[in-house]
């Protein structure tokens, strides 16, 4: 019997007390890959494919307006490929529960800038372009509201009202979604045409929250970031540039110390399972000491012997930490869909994954070592008379 | 047979030392469940907490019709001097809401923090707003007061500092309690100079009032509806912050149980475990007293109370250590309603304390039963020979 093979059956000889040590490293490593992923979600914000795009926005409150004329000026920049915007419109759909964002955007622009999204249907951004009384929807929103294409869909703006009759309910006809590869964003949006929205508000027409850059040479981005911050400065609206990356990065750690709540979670776990584990093992080995020193009798050198003590721990902790990892990536796929809405991406990262079974090692080591040291301490004739 | 229940409880509850190892795996276990659960809730009932000390029935928002934000709005004037006349309103003052981004302390990128500009009536509506440190600021001076809470998040707004917001420098003078409500997160100033920095004209967003009667609410609600001139509607402070706390207390809450639903499942295979293992040790001794005419019953009972006691104490080792890390422990988070950081305290309360305790008790009783019905069912010959 190779030495693997005496470890698995030296683990299965109380089957109860393997199995349910397995189960609990199990269910301990499920929740590190869901707690990793939630955090990572929170952390890191959606991945960005690529790197070239720079977010400008007011420099000293978010809520702060850009007057649309610095667009020619953000233009201008060395190394500034093309520019659209974006204006914050705060309408609310029916009661407002369900709140979802809507942006004022130049068809073409916008969809040039951020250039991963593709519409549906085929005719989508040609009629988004051409009808300024239409709208696209991520495809998000089609999943939480169920709308089609041809639905019109009555927003209530929060901040502007009509020029032609100062009500604030605003109509929009959707005519077409779009997405990342058929995966919806982590903040689905409404987005409409610019020149409806400028041409029927009765103020701040010309408002823009944000502008979204895209540079020809992403390694100069920051240069280029200050830049632009740096022809605004002394204005009446000075701007604050980042990469898109960091913007997205500060707005999820705004949602408060995900990571913090996470670490203090999982010192917990970890805490417990090294305690019930590591005892586990304790006991099994205490058991078994005749039969160690039978081993040793036979001609297994010291060494060995502590190997196979702690080959035994390791073999417990990993085969528990791989199903663990193996489950969450089975139910990842059920829980984003429920999870979207609330976290935004939501996926079970296969870093994470990397990491957990890096730990699951890490926990058998620390856990075998003790029992290992003492296995190959021991002395043939002690343990033998122990019986 | 009550007497046999107690002999034996009595014994298993005095050989409990001797097991120590073990046991603590059962006390540690459901503790690290009891710890995670209470600790998550208790941000929860905190975070809800903050929020909902700071409406009051009789204080109410005069806000824009429909709107959820405090930021929306735009009162001239004189529509708040024919509010302030109406027979409902004890006292008015109209209040700006603005955010600006500070950088928080620990961090090098800006969150937002509310700037609120009031009038000095607004001291009179909320007497919970008490100066701790320093003064009030003067009308038409660039002063600002801060909240005690916002002060220690965010950086530079201790007494004397001075804050930049745009082309205006604001000097702290004053640090203000607000009995731990949110308000305690904001940063006061002169309406007017909120007004000119944020380039308000002469109009506020809000208007907060001081009613004459809780039932007054409705009343102004209707007066106001039903007037042409106005599109607003009347919340009370309750209302309106109890609205912003549901969701995020929802989600917390959620998360909380959910983790401590995985967790409770680890745990209870760790104490399956332990009471398996200290049945087992105990064959020989169990089936002696089998032996000697005891019956089933007392044993099954014994192994349970023993379950119990070690899984009460861990509820109170998890509860006791989240009470003292915790309780009072300030974290913030964003308000979804503002955009704003909201800083709050966990509240480790005696409900969470208790539903805790139940929590752990519930999962000794899992964790006692089939070993207990193991140990009852020992035939009794094979066990006195200690196979």
């Amino acid at each position: 019997m190779s030495l693997f093979g005496l470890m698995w059956a030296n683990l299965f000889r109380k089957r109860t007390r393997t199995t349910l040590t397995l189960l609990s490293v199990m269910v301990a490593f499920l929740l590190f890959m869901l707690l990793r992923s939630i955090s990572d979600a929170f952390e890191v914000g959606p991945q960005i494919a690529g790197n070239d795009r720079l977010i400008v926005g007011a420099k000293y409150s978010q809520i702060d307006n850009l007057p649309y004329s610095q667009k020619q000026q953000v233009l201008a920049v060395d190394g500034v490929e093309a520019v659209t915007h974006t204006t914050w419109f705060g309408g609310m759909y029916q009661d407002g529960k369900s709140f979802f964002a809507q942006f004022p955007v130049m068809p073409l622009e916008y969809f040039d800038v951020y250039s991963e999204l593709t519409l549906e249907p085929a005719d989508a951004l040609e009629r988004f372009a051409r009808e300024r009384g239409s709208a696209v929807i991520d495809i998000g929103l089609v999943d939480r509201f169920g709308w089609q294409v041809g639905d019109v869909i009555p927003l209530i703006s929060q901040i502007y009202t009509k020029k032609e009759d100062g009500s604030r309910t605003f109509e929009f006809e959707i005519v077409g979604t779009y997405s990342d590869n058929g995966r919806p964003s982590s903040f689905p949006v409404m987005l409409f045409h610019y020149e409806r929205f400028r041409e029927s508000v009765s103020f701040g027409g010309d408002s823009v929250s944000q502008w979204t850059v895209r540079v020809s040479e992403p390694d100069r981005a920051d240069e280029i970031a200050q830049e632009i911050d740096a022809l605004f400065e002394n204005s009446s609206d000075p701007t604050r540039t980042t990469t898109e990356d960091e913007s997205n990065r500060e707005f999820a750690r705004q949602l408060g110390d995900m990571g913090f709540i996470t670490t203090m979670i999982m010192s917990a776990v970890f805490f417990t399972i090294v305690l019930l584990t590591g005892n586990t093992m304790t006991q099994a080995l205490r058991e078994r000491i005749p039969e160690l020193a039978v081993l040793k009798t036979l001609g297994f050198t010291d060494t060995t012997v502590s190997l196979l003590v702690l080959g035994e721990a390791v073999l417990l902790c990993l085969v528990g930490g791989v199903i663990g990892v193996g489950i969450a990536f089975l139910i990842g796929p059920g829980l984003s869909v429920s999870l979207e809405g609330v976290l935004g991406t939501f996926e079970v990262a296969p870093s994470a994954a990397v990491i957990g079974i890096g730990f699951s090692l890490l926990i058998g080591l620390v856990i075998g070592a003790l029992p290992a040291i003492t296995a190959k301490r021991l002395a043939i004739v002690d343990a033998l008379r122990r019986q | 047979m009550l007497a046999q229940i107690r002999e034996i409880t009595l014994m298993n509850l005095r050989n409990l030392p001797s097991r120590l190892g073990s046991s603590s795996v059962i006390v540690v276990g459901i503790g690290g469940v009891v710890a995670v659960l209470v600790g998550l809730l208790s941000m929860a009932t905190g975070f809800s907490s903050a929020l909902n000390s700071t409406g009051q029935a009789d204080r109410a928002l005069i806000m824009r019709e429909g709107s959820t934000s405090e930021m929306n709005g735009a009162m001239t004037a004189g529509q708040r001097a024919t509010i302030r006349a109406m027979e409902e309103v004890a006292v008015g003052s109209g209040e700006t809401y603005v955010v600006a981004a500070i950088e928080k302390i620990g961090t090098d990128v800006p969150a937002n923090v509310v700037v609120r500009g009031v009038e000095p009536q607004s001291f009179d509506i909320r007497p919970e707003v008490k100066l701790i440190e320093g003064r009030r600021f003067e009308p038409g001076r660039a002063e600002i007061i801060v909240g005690v809470k916002a002060a220690s998040q965010f950086k530079g707004l201790g007494v004397g500092e001075t804050l930049q917001v745009r082309d205006q420098a604001w000097q702290v003078v004053g640090h203000f309690v607000a009995g731990g409500s949110v308000t305690e997160s904001e940063i006061w100033a002169d309406l007017a100079n909120v007004q000119s920095a944020f380039r308000r004209g002469g109009t506020s967003n809000t208007m907060r009032v001081q009613l004459t009667s809780a039932e007054a609410a409705l009343a102004l609600n209707d007066r106001l509806r039903e007037d042409p001139r106005f599109d607003l509607m009347v919340r009370t402070e309750r209302e309106h912050y109890a609205a912003q706390s549901e969701d995020r207390a929802a989600l917390i809450n959620g998360f909380g149980v959910a983790v401590g639903i995985i967790m409770a499942i680890g745990a209870v295979f760790a104490a399956l475990n332990t009471m398996y293992s200290a049945v087992s040790s105990r064959t020989v001794e169990i089936a002696t007293l089998r032996a000697l005419g005891f019956s089933s019953l007392p044993v099954v009972v014994s192994v349970m109370i023993e379950a119990l006691t070690l899984a009460l104490l861990g509820g109170l080792f998890g509860g006791g250590l989240v009470w003292l890390a915790f309780d009072g422990y300030t974290a913030s988070t964003l308000n979804n309603a503002s955009f704003s950081q909201v800083a709050f305290d966990f509240a480790v309360t005696g409900e969470l304390l208790q539903m805790g305790l139940t929590w752990a008790l519930a999962l000794g009783l899992v964790g006692g039963l089939f070993p207990a019905l193991r140990a009852a069912r020992l035939p009794i010959t094979t066990a006195l020979r200690g196979e």
